[in-house]
């Protein structure tokens, strides 16, 4: 997947920290507001809020922090979501729906469902997870407009 | 129906600030999975759960939920309240169970 960093494309970057769940979900919203204030149908919006919103907790839940980087062109918007930490051992696995790694007190709070990931997919026309175990994940997806 | 229905007819408890704006409520959904939520409820759906923590002030805002029902008068942290005016999004407070809740709506026309 080519990154979109042409003269026509917008871009915006967000650092996620490990653990912070009070400000978890900023970064989706942020990018949210920008996407409405150019004019981006909310067919599309909603799509990009579900994707970055659960690839943010997933930095949050389950890496030693990372970042989302969303390009915005006229034609799609990709989201590059890269984190540091224990990276994913099986991606076939983790792409099941219902399976999950999260603790149990993560799952008290109502994540862990082990829907991030198929829900990321289904709602992206172009979508690669790749990770290496002990190092890192990073997942790029694209959303066409 | 609109949010302060619930308040006006319901004897529900509005613990977020007095709107300035009002919201339509379009249907009902209930959900304590958050992806979940994300993933099935729609744009203008009252949403019950039993999540009081800042995060779902996140999920309702990302969706453009019309308003959160805490159930059975479950306790809100300060923190949730107080995202929830920063974000303008409606908390509502109710001693009902979450049966209740959707026999009230329909009770109310929705």
């Amino acid at each position: 997947m080519d990154n979109e960093q042409g003269k026509n494309s917008i871009k915006l970057e967000y650092e996620i920290i490990k653990d912070d769940f009070s400000r978890a979900g900023e970064a989706s919203s942020n990018i949210k507001k920008i996407l409405r204030q150019l004019g981006i149908d909310s067919k599309t919006i909603k799509k990009v809020a579900i994707v970055t919103y659960e690839a943010e907790m997933n930095i949050v839940i389950h890496s030693d922090g990372g970042k989302i980087t969303v390009f915005i062109s006229p034609h799609d918007i990709q989201i590059i979501a890269k984190d540091r930490g224990p990276g994913i051992k099986s991606i076939d696995r983790a792409m099941e729906e219902g399976f999950s790694t999260a603790s149990n007190k993560v799952r008290e709070l109502g994540f862990g469902a082990g829907m991030g990931l198929p829900n990321m997919k289904r709602y992206s026309d172009e979508f690669d997870l790749q990770s290496k175990s002990g190092e890192f994940t990073v997942l790029e997806i694209k959303i066409y407009i | 129906m609109q949010v302060m229905d619930l308040v006006k007819k319901a004897n529900f408890k509005l613990i977020t600030s007095d709107p300035l704006i009002s919201r339509k409520i379009k249907g009902v959904y209930c959900c304590d999975l958050l992806s979940w939520v994300m993933a099935r409820a729609k744009e203008g759906d009252a949403w019950i759960t039993v999540q009081t923590h800042m995060n779902i002030v996140a999920v309702a805002s990302l969706l453009e939920i019309s308003c959160i029902i805490i159930p059975e008068s479950i306790p809100v942290e300060k923190e949730t309240i107080d995202k929830a005016n920063e974000e303008n999004i409606f908390i509502l407070s109710t001693d009902l169970n979450s049966y209740e809740i959707f026999c009230k709506m329909k009770q109310l026309g929705l």
